[in-house]
């Protein structure tokens, strides 16, 4: 059940710089962390680390493939690895060392990949991705998270250290809003109901959420009750919370800063489609790629904001009975 | 198991797992017979003689790691293994069937007592220097052996692996580069020569030792000069034939990936009697 009802929303750490935040306080706890870069350390973070336990900090150079199956292996002799780079090249240039030697055999690795959705802004489409949820998902017996703020982020890679399995934690580059309180829990694969609502619900990940949030605000003007589901474990999904939300309000909105065909949506609609069937209306990135701009101006641009949601929100309540 | 030094002991042993291997792939109907007859010296100087390891406590912590990154040549790997103990020697003709444990290419959800699953070519030294680092930080005086087909090393991943080991001085990590010179499309040297090799290999900082990968006492004196090599990693480049020991599958393109008739298994175990 919702924490709170008023979300003040400030800007808060990217969530990028939350996990390495995290990587050094686990790094004091925890001999056994290591971590692996690919020669973007400065921008995914996990330099903190890096200065902080050397020893223990791996700079694999710009290969991404090698960088991935040494973590299996890191693994397989008792360590957590964390390896990190952008999502786009961590997923899309070693998938196929993430599925042979990670998800295969289910090793012990953790996969962060920052950078991910169009709010990067003016580096451009190639080094944005928008298909990590889609890919990491597509991986038998992974884990997949998208925190939505700092105190997620920070919480969910202290709860991936202590869980046995191959994980992949999606980050961005935008500093983030602040959703949570710093004493709010967070367990693997149970999603958070943020505001409560009993006309429709919304249901979102990563920067969406917050969105999503303000999108609820503007319809709660309207007359219209909105429920706001934070979906921060995408895979294994919630399919319990999903289906009484379905059951209890009747229609749905899933929004991610992600391809809309392949991403939380479509993993949504199949726990609706399993529980309780009801209207379903997306919003996400459509069948392309972004271009170099502002984050805000791009995020505007190809329809990833609260207009967007609220606006979608009103069309699955067009369609329910 | 049985340890021993003894080259004439070992060459009996690496006859024994030949005509095995012969077995099972005859048996399976599918296979690959070549490049798994090639490399059962390195197998058997490595298992019974080299490594140390224990097969009664397969997840002892000290103990030396072995990977088979060329995975498709896993028959060798799982009779050695069954010979030392491991797993049951009365279930290799299961290979490739349903449910048995000796998968068609190495698979640790059915045999735990395999360091890694492999299969994909190109990722197994990886897998060795991650295990040779994570020995490393555990000051533990544990050794990484994994062993390179030789159409495998056309991967760009093995050479990432490769400027990574010397940049990290990974002197616990060895490779075995099983030099046969054919893959599936052909030889080596037509599909993608990979000569210099041993210049190859040196440029990146790696102690390169040539060898007869048939020659047991060779292979001995290798894998001592490479546990005695610091501060770099060594890989040997193994000489061998592919097919070895069978007349007919001796440098025979066909029979990479090609299970024996029964008549010709029949050819075959005479030879290796």
């Amino acid at each position: 059940m919702p924490t709170r009802t008023k979300y003040e929303l400030k800007l808060g750490m990217a969530t990028r710089e939350a996990f390495g935040k995290a990587l050094v306080e686990l790094g004091a706890t925890n001999s056994d962390v290591v971590v692996l870069d690919a020669d973007l350390s400065k921008s995914t973070y996990t330099a903190e680390f890096g200065k902080k336990y050397p020893d223990r900090f791996f700079e694999c150079g710009i290969a991404e493939a090698n960088m991935v199956a040494i973590g299996a292996g890191l693994a397989s002799s008792g360590k957590i690895p964390f390896a990190s780079s952008f999502s786009v090249f961590l997923l899309n240039k070693a998938f196929e060392q993430f599925r042979a030697t990670a998800a295969f055999p289910k090793v012990n690795l953790k996969a962060v990949g920052t950078h991910s959705g169009i709010s990067i802004g003016e580096d451009g489409p190639s080094q944005m991705s928008i298909e990590d949820i889609s890919l990491a998902c597509s991986l038998a017996g992974f884990t997949v998270m998208c925190p939505a703020d700092e105190v997620a982020m920070m919480k969910l890679v202290k709860a991936a250290a202590a869980f046995h399995g191959p994980l992949f934690i999606r980050a961005g580059r935008a500093k983030a809003p602040v959703i949570y309180s710093p004493d709010q829990e967070f367990t693997i694969g149970k999603a958070i109901t943020l505001i409560d609502g009993k006309d429709v619900t919304l249901i979102a990940t990563g920067l969406l959420v917050a969105e999503s949030i303000r999108a609820a605000e503007t319809l709660d003007a309207e007359g219209i009750s909105a429920r706001v589901i934070d979906i921060h474990t995408i895979k294994p999904l919630d399919q319990e919370t999903i289906g009484r939300a379905a059951q209890e309000t009747g229609a749905i909105v899933v929004a991610e800063e992600h391809l809309m065909d392949s991403g939380l949506g479509v993993r949504v609609a199949q726990a609706v489609g399993a529980t309780h069937p009801a209207p379903m209306e997306f919003v996400g990135i459509d069948n392309t790629y972004a271009e170099s701009g502002p984050p805000d101006a791009l995020l505007d641009k190809y329809g990833l904001r609260a207009v967007n949601v609220a606006e979608a929100a009103r069309r699955a309540l067009k369609r329910k009975r | 198991m049985q340890k021993t030094s003894n080259a004439a002991e070992l060459a009996a042993i690496a006859k024994r797992m030949r005509r095995e291997i012969i077995e099972m792939i005859t048996e399976a109907k599918s296979g690959h017979p070549g490049g798994s007859l090639s490399w059962a010296e390195i197998a058997v100087t490595l298992f019974f003689d080299v490594l140390r390891h224990d097969p009664s406590n397969p997840k002892w912590p000290q103990r030396d790691r072995f990977i088979l990154s060329k995975g498709h040549c896993c028959p060798m790997l799982y009779a050695v293994m069954a010979e030392c103990g491991y797993c049951p020697k009365d279930q290799l003709n299961t290979l490739r069937k349903l449910g048995s444990i000796y998968q068609g290419h190495p698979d640790v959800r059915f045999l735990p007592a395999l360091e890694a699953s492999t299969g994909s070519l190109g990722e197994g030294l990886s897998l060795a220097l991650g295990m040779g680092l994570a020995a490393r930080l555990n000051q533990i005086d544990s050794r990484a052996y994994v062993v390179l087909g030789d159409g495998e090393i056309q991967e760009g991943q093995i050479w990432e692996a490769a400027m990574f080991a010397r940049k990290y001085e990974l002197d616990n990590v060895c490779a075995i580069l099983d030099y046969n010179g054919i893959q599936l499309d052909g030889f080596v040297r037509d599909i993608m020569d990979l000569e210099p090799i041993e210049d190859k290999w040196r440029s990146f900082g790696w102690h390169v030792i040539r060898v007869d990968g048939h020659n047991i006492p060779a292979l001995q004196k290798a894998f001592a000069e490479a546990a005695a090599t610091k501060d770099r990693p060594t890989i040997l480049i193994a000489h061998t034939v592919k097919g070895k020991g069978v007349s007919f599958m001796e440098n025979n393109p066909k029979f990479h990936g090609m299970a024996p008739t029964p008549e010709e298994a029949v050819k075959a175990l005479q030879e290796l009697a």
